[in-house]
């Protein structure tokens, strides 16, 4: 399979010193000895790594600043180079790198625990997952679980981050002192290139083998000593779900001193040259050679966003190598696979031709062009059905317990303002969003069951030709799947896309996916318009508004991919991970995760909208102290507010009311049940009732002239302006995090908004026309 | 005989990569993925409707749209 066969391979493998000369090394990687300092490593102790070599004058002696592309220039830190060996003040801070599918992040949550943090890199959506564990001598050391790369040259937010974290380019993450490099063993050579990579950044490497236990089943064994031989790191055996090498591994991280790889792939020697050369430009950066290295092999679109000078030093040297009959674009890939090749060949003995295992077969099932859509069709159907069903148990206690405090409230304390204020604005507010918890959580489980097993890659195989026919490719479509359950995390999942164009409009169409929160909307407008009508009909009004949302998301990504983000339809390179049994800490500590998100955000946003939502609807509050509830609302803020936009939304057949409704919603979708509920001044019952009396109440109204507000007409006029409107204060918060600008999110709110207004217009001046009513 | 891609190739098939007539950036991606020259590979089955094309190549299993694979030139072993 491999270019270089066993039989071809040489009898020594040439390899690079740290000062870039060739030289015959074998240095064998004793085990780990506690307490005891490595007893080579006064050999290895770091030596000035780049020096420069000048071989033609170079355009500047001095030092150029650090050109990175924008928006990274403005705030590149100075990271200082770490020498070995640390001093004990800090915690040692070890980072996980790998390929995506290596099982990083399950040897992550077995060294952490229960002990890890979820974030954000700042000015992008890529997560950033820490934690802390304790070494062989018990002391702290912090973990960072980098996202998934197949190389330094990256290609996607998610390897950018990478990328820059370990070159000492990201502002708020040093550089690592230990890399933890993890590969699967069961697909070595593939992981061993960005191995490769790694190996060049001059920070102290431990490979990481993981999935042995699966890699043995498949026959395949690997010579952990002779390999680490070959790549002069420690290598070392893991299998993370049963805990072995855990052990060895801590022993490793805990050693006094490590040493700095010394060995890397070589390269041609007119590119060796120009590696140092331009390094010798580089020397603010914490690692000059692997810079330089990648800079040489950036293709002319990839330089674009540098510095015009670093560009024409890279420019130039380029041409020279052209000149020399290499081509920049391929010349590191090659050297580093030819050198890769032969250490496997040597390190590396599996059955020679691979057996029909369980995954194939199961593929040609699951990828069948008759069984592999019905299985899809029903791994969809059964999840939106667990959403819809079995999280309904747990909501309904919720609302119990909501409707139990309330009570509770309503006799504990004093009539008034601030009663009010509790029970209307914060516990209403709080806990109408808190019943949406379940069905987050049922979701996240399935995704991550899909994502672990690796049929979220086989759905994106299968759909991706539909999906490219609007210019979007299939791995837009688990960003789509995971909005019908919150916009937010479908948006979050976007990263995973590599060109920003395509990026982009998954993030503009995602929104319109039937979110749960809308859920409750539809129930109730539902509700309105077939009030005792067999449980079928008002399922297919609901089924019919989640496709409405799709046929306009797809329509709009198509629409937006041939205006305003023109471009190629995206390349697909989409590895097809092995089936493998989900981790079940893996996927609980996930849904902790998702849970802790959401809470934060009932607790904080959605607090302090709902208790502004609940003053606009209080005050001022009218002279007569007689006034009915709905007197009261109309001489509110926020009534004045619905009627201020009246004459904009009578066309679609909305009245004031609404308007407040729809004002209410712009916080969040939710809230127009608990706004018509104030509006209405139903009682605050239990939900499900209230549900019931609401639609109740709103059936019987009526307008001045005495024609009912509710026709048909308009409630499904009003159903359709909830599926395509952007009333999501979170989410455009996430966007405009996601995207880096107000631009976006501005640009989101308009369409969705105007989209939204002339299909009720549509639907409502229209329906008229045709003498419906 | 025109040279060949692995585009053209049935399932089962295999072949051996001699080149690739790509944008510089996706030709060096797939390089990175293990799809150098030489680089020998199998088609291993394509989507139900036609495209993209799942491949075997260095012991892992790829996804490649047709406009791509149509990049990659082929000489076909038999």
């Amino acid at each position: 399979m491999t270019p270089s066969s066993p039989n071809s391979r040489p009898a020594s493998l040439p390899t690079r010193g740290p000062d870039g000369t060739a030289k015959e090394r074998i240095r064998v990687m004793l085990p780990p000895k506690p307490d005891t300092a490595h007893p080579q490593t006064a050999k290895l102790a770091p030596q000035p790594s780049a020096r420069p070599v000048d071989i033609t004058p170079t355009p500047t002696s001095t030092p150029l600043p650090v050109a990175m592309p924008e928006p990274l220039a403005a705030s590149v830190p100075q990271h200082p180079v770490t020498e070995f060996p640390i001093k004990a003040t800090r915690a040692r801070r070890i980072a996980i790198a790998g390929n995506p599918n290596s099982g990083k992040s399950t040897l992550f949550n077995a060294l952490t625990g229960m002990r890890q943090k979820v974030g954000n890199y700042p000015g992008v959506t890529v997560e950033k997952k820490e934690g802390v564990f304790h070494g062989s001598h018990g002391e702290q050391m912090s973990l960072l679980d980098l996202p998934g790369c197949y190389s330094l040259q990256a290609r996607s937010p998610d390897e950018a981050v990478s990328r820059d974290v370990l070159l000492g380019r990201q502002a708020d993450t040093p550089p690592p002192d230990v890399i933890l490099a993890v590969v699967d063993a069961t697909n070595l050579e593939r992981n061993l290139y960005l191995v490769s990579q790694l190996l060049e950044l001059k920070i102290p490497l431990i490979l990481g083998l993981s999935m042995v236990d699966l890699a043995e089943k498949a026959g395949i064994s690997i010579d952990c000593k002779a390999l680490s031989e070959l790549l002069g790191v420690p290598v070392l055996p893991l299998v993370a779900a049963t805990g072995v090498g855990l052990v060895e591994l801590k022993q490793w991280f805990s050693q006094a001193q490590l040493p700095v790889p010394a060995t890397t792939a070589p390269f041609p020697e007119a590119l060796q040259l120009e590696i140092q050369q331009l390094s010798a430009l580089l020397q603010t950066h914490s690692a000059p050679l692997a810079e330089a290295t990648l800079l040489l092999s950036l293709s002319p679109q990839d330089l674009a966003p540098f510095a015009p000078e670093l560009k024409l030093a890279v420019q130039a040297a380029q041409s020279r190598l052209e000149a020399s009959g290499l081509d920049p674009i391929s010349a590191t890939v090659e050297a580093r696979y030819e050198w890769i090749g032969p250490i496997c060949a040597l390190t590396v003995r599996k059955p020679g031709e691979p057996a029909l295992n369980f995954s194939d077969r199961l593929d040609s099932v699951l990828t069948h062009r008759f069984w592999g859509w019905l299985a899809f069709l029903a791994a969809m159907a059964f999840m939106f059905f667990s959403i819809f069903t079995l999280a309904k148990i747990p909501m309904d206690w919720i609302s119990a317990a909501q409707e139990t405090l309330g009570n509770w409230l309503q006799t504990q304390l004093p009539e008034g303002d601030f009663r009010s204020l509790i029970v209307d604005g914060v516990l209403a507010g709080v806990a109408g969003v808190l019943v949406f918890l379940p069905q987050i959580l049922i979701l996240t489980l399935f995704l991550g069951i899909l994502e672990d097993s690796g049929y979220m890659a086989r759905a994106a195989f299968l759909m991706d030709r539909l999906m490219s026919k609007v210019g979007l490719h299939g791995k837009s479509f688990i960003p789509m799947l995971s909005s019908f359950a919150c916009a937010i995390p479908g948006i979050m999942a976007t990263r995973t896309i590599e060109q920003r164009k395509d990026r982009l409009v998954t993030i503009l169409v995602s929104p319109l996916m039937s979110c749960s929160a809308r859920l409750p909307v539809y129930t109730l407008l539902i509700a309105v318009l077939l009030p005792e009508v067999a449980s079928w009909k008002k399922s297919l009004i609901m089924l019919s508004m989640y496709v409405i949302g799709i046929a306009a998301a797809f329509l709009m990504a198509w629409l937006f991919k041939k205006t305003l983000l023109r471009g190629e339809t995206p390349t697909l390179l989409m590895e097809m991970p092995p089936y493998r049994k989900p981790n079940l800490q893996g996927l609980w500590l996930r849904m902790q995760e998702r849970a802790m998100v959401f809470l934060k955000r009932a607790g904080t946003v959605i607090l302090a909208l709902s208790v502004l939502l609940w003053a606009l609807t209080k005050y001022p509050q009218p002279p007569n102290p007689e006034a009915t509830g709905s007197e009261k609302i109309a001489y509110s803020v926020a009534g004045r507010m619905g009627k201020a936009i009246e004459p904009v939304i009578a066309p679609l057949g909305f009245d004031w009311k609404i308007g407040i409704g729809l004002i209410g919603s712009f916080a969040a979708r939710e809230v127009f049940i608990s706004t018509m509920g104030i509006v209405y001044s139903v009682e605050n019952e239990g939900n499900n009732e209230r549900i019931s009396a609401l639609s109740d109440t709103m059936r019987q109204q009526q307008r001045p002239d005495g024609t009912t507000v509710y026709t048909p007409l308009t409630a499904t006029a009003l159903m359709v302006f909830y599926v395509l409107a952007m009333q999501c204060l979170s989410t455009l918060a996430v966007v405009r995090r996601e995207t880096n600008s107000w631009r976006w999110p501005a640009f989101q709110f308009a369409y969705m908004s105007l989209l939204a207004y002339f299909a009720s217009l549509l639907i409502t001046q229209g329906g008229r026309l045709l003498g419906w009513h | 005989m025109s040279a060949q891609t692995l585009a053209g190739l049935g399932v089962g098939a295999r072949g051996r990569i001699t080149g690739f007539s790509l944008a510089p950036e996706i030709k060096q991606r797939l390089m990175e993925l293990g799809l150098t020259k030489g680089t020998e590979c199998r088609v291993l089955r394509f989507a139900p409707l036609g495209d993209p094309v799942e491949i075997l190549v260095r012991e892992y299993h790829l996804s490649l749209r047709i406009s791509e694979a149509k990049g990659i030139l082929i000489q076909e072993l038999v």
